[in-house]
């Protein structure tokens, strides 16, 4: 399965150069693009593609029919009650949970229930979790360094030293999030919000192309959480965001398209007034 | 930047370890000028069963950075880890065991003693090549290497933690005890295997050999140590601890763990493999009771006592549990399990850092005053 997902992304790679000409270990620009890991193909505009998927676990059903795609470049924010399937549409997405049934692509060609976590991550999935997960006993230039797009099987990692761009880049995010000052400080010692943006850094040395971000602004004060509404939305456009909040003055304030989850699948898409308006959302939000 | 040797790189910021390295090369030489140029009846004199006996300790200290790697800093409790050590020291036997050729008791120059015993006519295939020391210095890390390569790619690609892969490991050692416990086995069942002349053309009875095997233990220990420690400083080192503390977001972030998990148990049980080959000339036997799961169990006391994750503490530990241990059985044999016991429970209790936590919270709250 890993082998066969390997060898696509080989043949991606090489239709993606017409003359055919892929020169063997050619030096890989880490930090800006994929180039063995297989581009993604967005011909369709569409990234992310979820199609009639399904979860069940013991008899409920935790995804129903779900049906959602997202366009490349776009920021999308996903809201719904507790229990509307949110959190495990992201572990679906990110090779956590299979689906019982239902398909998942990235692009065109990349089907993610063949492929495991890492090589989603690597394909270019990056994912923040609800409660902030960082490495604690690393200190948060560790934390960077680990999360940075660049060869993570286990050889190279045995050999690896920090090339000037990289440390440079670990710098560039590190003033990003704000961190600057407790790069040599373990990341357990950080508060709640500055473990959220050490995880969001995390995710933008990952270099995605699609961010998963699940409840972002916990935990933060009314100007960190300004801020990350400002990162989030400086992002897309070049990268696809999908956000999963709960709290509408935030998702107000960053959202062109929303979508709203109920028991496991779709049940309304718009912009943010149109779904506000919208009777269904209105029943299930304030109850029968 | 400035480049140094990797040697000094290694231990640049790793007080312990240069503290562990001087006082490992000192006990080198003094325990051989001791035993070699002293004359016997000088008190300066080291005899060499206190020689032979430090030797051991020395293995166990092998043994101990070993498992502390795959657990104190990846969070894999092995409990099977003598079975490593235990493999290592039958491919040792083994090479000792071709080694007396027509010195055994029934002269038979192709067959050990324990085969013409059984009636064996001929040498079973899996023996061949041991009578090379090349062949078996390659298989002290090939088999226990090769035994953890494939328990471990089943055991972590499916994600067997915790609990549960510590409980399959006491299973593995444990059935590896039993298998060897069968004279079919061709291992010299229970009584293993004994009676060794000389290694490679050394006599085992001289004190010279003896002197020779304890130095080599001791640069084991220490190139052990250095290999352990250029893992643990490599970024490799960062990911198995970043596994350690947060498995799940370290997949996400792109890193396949299973690989991880199995490469460190991999060299883990390679580096026991050559404690368990380096102990067995210097106690003159190997036999199944090495696989008994106490001895991985008390192992995994030594590396908790010494303080997990910092390996000089694997080592400290294993020196002082079995200090200890040699004392108490000399005086009050009965107590000793007890004793061992009682040690583990106020190490678990008021020491999670073991010895060496003790000693860094006494001394580093003074460093950091000065470095701030």
């Amino acid at each position: 399965m890993n082998r066969l997902s390997k060898m696509s992304a080989w043949f991606r790679t090489e239709s993606a150069a017409p003359n055919g000409f892929v020169p063997a270990g050619a030096p890989q620009d880490f930090g800006s693009h994929l180039l063995r890991e297989g581009e993604i193909d967005t011909s369709h505009k569409v990234i992310l593609y979820l199609e009639g998927v399904n979860v069940s676990f013991d008899g409920f059903k935790a995804l129903n029919n779900l049906t959602l795609y997202i366009n490349d470049g776009e920021l999308r924010c996903i809201i719904g009650p507790n229990g509307a399937g949110k959190t495990t549409m992201m572990d679906v997405i990110t090779g956590k949970t299979r689906p019982d049934s239902g398909q998942v692509y990235l692009g065109q060609t990349m089907d993610l229930t063949q492929m495991s976590e890492h090589e989603i991550a690597s394909a270019g999935i990056g994912r923040k979790f609800q409660k902030p997960t960082v490495f604690p006993e690393h200190t948060v230039f560790e934390n960077l360094e680990l999360a940075m797009h660049t060869d993570k099987r286990v050889w190279p990692s045995l050999i690896a030293r920090l090339s000037l761009q990289q440390r440079d880049r670990i710098d560039e995010v590190l003033n990003t999030i704000m961190l600057g000052e407790h790069r040599t400080q373990r990341a357990a010692r950080l508060s709640h919000g500055q473990k959220q943006w050490l995880e969001i850094g995390m995710l933008l040395m990952q270099d995605p192309r699609i961010l998963l971000v699940d409840e972002p602004i916990a935990g933060m004060t009314h100007q960190e959480t300004e801020r990350t509404a400002e990162l989030l939305s400086s992002l897309a456009g070049e990268r696809s965001v999908v956000v999963v909040e709960h709290d509408m003055e935030f998702v107000r304030s960053i959202a062109r398209t929303v979508t709203v989850l109920h028991e496991g699948s779709v049940l309304a898409e718009g912009s943010m007034d149109e779904v506000q308006n919208n009777p269904r959302v209105i029943e299930v939000y304030l109850g029968e | 930047m400035t480049r140094q040797p990797l040697i000094l790189h290694l231990i640049r910021d790793d007080r312990g370890g240069q503290i562990f390295i001087g006082l490992l090369v000192a006990t080198l030489l003094l325990v051989s000028i001791s035993n070699l140029l002293m004359p016997a009846d000088s008190v300066w004199h080291l005899s060499t069963y206190a020689v032979t006996l430090l030797g051991k300790y020395l293995c166990y200290a092998l043994l101990a950075i070993a498992l502390d790697l795959v657990w104190g800093y990846c969070g894999i409790l092995s409990l099977g880890h003598g079975a490593f050590f235990a493999l290592g020291g039958y491919v040792m036997g083994m090479y000792l065991m071709r080694q007396i050729g027509e010195r055994g008791v029934y002269g038979n120059a192709n067959l050990p003693d324990f085969m013409v015993f059984l009636n064996w006519k001929e040498l079973p295939w899996y023996w061949f090549g041991f009578e090379h020391a090349w062949f078996a210095a390659l298989m002290i890390v090939v088999v226990p290497g090769m035994l953890a390569f494939v328990f471990g790619w089943l055991a972590f690609r499916s994600r067997v933690t915790g609990v549960y892969l510590s409980i399959i490991t006491q299973a593995l050692t444990y059935a590896l005890m039993l298998a060897f416990f069968r004279n079919e086995m061709g291992f010299g069942g229970n009584n293993g295997l004994t009676d060794f002349k000389d290694i490679i053309g050394f006599s085992l009875q001289s004190d010279s050999t003896r002197i020779g095997l304890f130095v080599a233990s001791g640069v084991a220990l220490l190139l052990g140590y250095l290999v352990a420690r250029y893992i643990v400083t490599s970024k490799f080192g960062r990911v198995i601890i970043a596994i350690r503390d947060a498995e799940s977001r370290a997949r996400f972030v792109g890193y396949k763990v299973e690989s991880y998990k199995l490469w460190l148990f991999v060299v883990s049980a390679g580096l026991a493999g050559i404690a368990g080959a380096l102990y067995v000339p210097q106690v003159g036997i190997i036999n199944p009771s090495e696989f008994q799961p106490l001895n991985s169990i008390e192992l995994a006391i030594w590396v908790a006592v010494g303080g997990r994750g910092t390996l000089y503490g694997a080592v400290a530990g294993a020196l002082v549990v079995n200090f200890s241990k040699t004392f108490f059985t000399g005086f009050i044999p009965e107590a000793w399990l007890y004793g061992l016991g009682a040690i583990f429970i106020i190490v678990t209790l008021f020491m999670p850092k073991g010895l060496v936590g003790l000693i860094k919270q006494r001394v580093v709250p003074v460093k950091a005053a000065g470095a701030a």
